[in-house]
């Protein structure tokens, strides 16, 4: 079984993140780069599978040069190889060319499984995997925190706020994670010494029969015409201990619906 | 100039490792006065353990340079130099034992301690005296193919939990190494630091050990010292970084009299002072280690490294407790541990004036 792995570098969630004044897109260039959370326990579970079944586990990215880090880091955790397209026509592409070129890169691949993490901590639009499956015609089964293969069939316990559902299809299928699904390893030292001599390959648009007119600010779909920071965080409700400060904690827990 | 000791993903690995598996229970082994065999195996896993060791010996490769890597950012992850002795005590059981070459003794005590299943530690020092290496009393005395040991060391690093100690002893053949298992802990030693780290006095009684046990001599013994130095060292200006940042947060925060405390023109000075010292105490070492793991043979700018990094040290943690004011006194602070932690670090591994010693007799008085 081949398995691609979506892997995307974001600002660091725990750093400071901004947007660029000059073009509303996500400022990279300043921001501490990481690998996107969730993408850990997809590549995870990758290794997982490769481990129990055997196979090839393939890390693509879409991204800019930089993002060569991240994908160093992914290796190092296990995989054989990676893709990476990096195109300066790329800059300001929406959720919808972002699946058009995802989606070639991974016909290209040949995957027999795509798994990727349910979400990016930079978009958070939650919609890649379901717009990649779309434009593949195969199976997207979405916000796993469950995944057992059996020969070509695929079962996930799909996460939902009540609890969660069980659903099945067959390969070539696309799985997104939740970070309940396991626990992902530490790179270790081998892995990072390794990790270096893995093949790398980088594609260009051209290489995956897009123009470069379909994708970035002009192919865009949607556009960002203004942001601005979020209002600093409000000096919460006190409430004192008087006579009456039992009832009126109750009231506002009841008022916010917590209780 | 490309940075040798640069090694992102390396740090990004150790500091992940040191947040997760370290920080959270270290008070716990502080107070419990050892670390659990379990972060051995863990530390092992992914491949920390065995990072300077070739993989013919079960190692993960890697050289000097990645194992200091490992060491500071340890330290300055939230780590100590306490726990660095305590779980890396095999950096300096093993190395003789690995340059001995056996393939037995290597399959059954350098593979399974890198592998975390094993501990050891190197007992050189006695209650007579630890500086004066030469002057040794523990014997070792040939009986056919067996040595019979009888003795006694003291302030052994990991002692009481070791499997193994690669142990100092006198033969009738000069010093030697011997790789030895049946020795009793008498004494689990109390501390004024390292308190993650056990430290015991072994009895030997009549212990016999083969022949084949034996790993070098003086010479084997003294070559390894260089890098056991160095690790300190660097343990000294990594622990006076973390305790230098720990600072600058703290005085940025810290109000009195209506100003914060990084305002006032006496501490910051007293910072600069600080990052000045830091800064010069990690270059010089670090050059020193380059030298080293290109092969150069040092002693005396090891000795040199030693004392600089030391004083470092010495110097940034007394200020960084001064800063932080009644907190810093208190058992909750991390600046209160490394105080206490760093104090050893001008005794352990030769004293300061044993490298002076050392340096003096290079100027040739
Ligand atoms: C926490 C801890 C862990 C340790 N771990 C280990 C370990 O794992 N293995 C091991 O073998 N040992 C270990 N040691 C022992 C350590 O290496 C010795 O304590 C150190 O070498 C000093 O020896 P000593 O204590 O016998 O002091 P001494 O040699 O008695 O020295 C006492 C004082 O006299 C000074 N002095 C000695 N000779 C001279 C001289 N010629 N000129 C001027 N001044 C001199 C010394 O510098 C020192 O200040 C450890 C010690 C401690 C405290």
């Amino acid at each position: 079984m081949k398995i691609v792995v979506l892997v995307k570098q974001v600002p660091d969630s725990g750093a400071d993140r901004n947007l660029r004044s000059d073009d509303n897109t996500v400022d990279r260039a300043s921001a501490s780069n990481v690998i996107n959370e969730m993408d850990e326990y997809a590549i995870e579970e990758a290794l997982r599978l490769q481990e129990a079944h055997g196979g090839e586990v393939v890390i693509l990215t879409v991204g800019p040069d930089r993002a060569t880090e991240s994908i160093r880091k992914a290796l190092s955790m296990g995989p054989d190889s990676a893709v990476h397209v990096v195109d300066d026509a790329l800059h300001g592409s929406c959720a919808v060319a972002t699946s058009k070129v995802l989606a070639a890169a991974i016909a290209q691949q040949g995957a027999d499984l795509v798994i990727c993490g349910a979400e990016s901590t930079d978009g958070r639009v939650q919609v890649l995997p379901h717009m990649i499956a779309e434009r593949l015609g195969i199976a997207a089964l979405t916000g796993a925190r469950k995944l057992t293969v059996d020969g070509t069939s695929l079962t996930i316990e799909r996460q939902t706020d009540e609890g969660y559902e069980v659903v099945t299809a067959s390969t070539p299928a696309l799985v997104s994670v939740w970070d309940t699904i396991n626990d992902p390893r530490y790179p270790s030292f081998k892995g990072i010494m390794a990790a270096k001599k893995k093949p790398l390959q980088t594609l260009s648009l051209g290489d995956l029969g897009i123009a470069a007119g379909e994708v970035g600010f002009d192919g865009a779909t949607s556009t960002v015409v203004e942001h601005s920071k979020r209002p600093p965080r409000q000096a919460g409700n006190k409430i004192d201990a008087g006579d009456d400060g039992g009832s009126k904690l109750v009231e506002y827990l009841a008022s916010e619906k917590f209780v | 100039m490309i940075d040798a000791f640069a090694k992102p993903e390396l740090r990004d690995l150790v500091r992940n490792f040191t947040r997760r598996e370290i920080v959270p229970h270290l008070g716990d082994w502080e107070r419990a006065g050892e670390v659990p065999r379990d972060l051995h195996r863990r530390a092992a896993e992914v491949g920390l353990l065995g990072i300077g060791f070739p993989e013919e010996v079960g190692g993960e490769g890697g050289d000097l340079i990645d194992s200091i890597v490992v060491t500071e950012e340890i330290i300055q992850s939230g780590g100590s130099s306490g726990l660095i002795a305590a779980l890396f005590t095999h950096g300096i059981a093993l190395p003789h034992i690995v340059a001995g070459g056996d393939r037995d003794l290597i399959d059954r005590f350098v593979r399974p301690t890198l592998r975390g299943e094993l501990i050891g530690c190197l007992a050189v020092t006695e209650p007579d005296g630890g500086s004066d290496v030469a002057g040794i009393r523990t014997t070792a005395r040939a009986d056919g193919d067996q040595y019979i040991v009888n003795g006694t060391k003291l302030f052994i690093t990991s002692g009481a939990r070791a499997d193994f100690a690669t142990t100092a002893v006198r033969t009738g053949d000069g010093l030697k190494l011997l790789v030895i298992q049946g020795f009793t802990v008498t004494r689990t030693l109390e501390k004024m630091g390292w308190h993650c780290s056990d430290t015991a006095e072994l009895s030997f009684v009549d212990v016999r050990v083969p022949r084949g046990h034996e790993v070098g001599g003086i010479h084997t013994l003294l070559a390894h010292f260089a890098a056991e130095r160095l690790s300190l060292a660097v343990q000294c200006y990594a622990t006076a970084q973390r305790c230098l940042d720990l600072t600058l947060a703290w005085v940025r925060d810290r109000h009195t009299f209506g100003r914060p405390l990084a305002s006032r023109q006496l501490v910051r000075h007293r910072l600069a002072e600080m990052a000045r010292q830091v800064d010069v105490a990690r270059t010089y070492v670090r050059h020193a280690a380059r030298r080293v793991a290109s092969g150069e043979l040092l002693v005396t700018e090891v000795a040199m490294a030693k004392n600089t990094a030391v004083a470092a040290c010495d110097h940034v943690v007394d200020q960084a407790v001064q800063l932080h004011g009644g907190l810093g006194y208190l058992r909750d602070a991390e600046v209160e541990r490394h105080y206490r932690d760093a104090r050893i670090m001008g005794i352990g591994g030769g004293t300061t004036e044993i490298m002076n010693e050392i340096i003096a007799k290079q100027l040739g008085v």
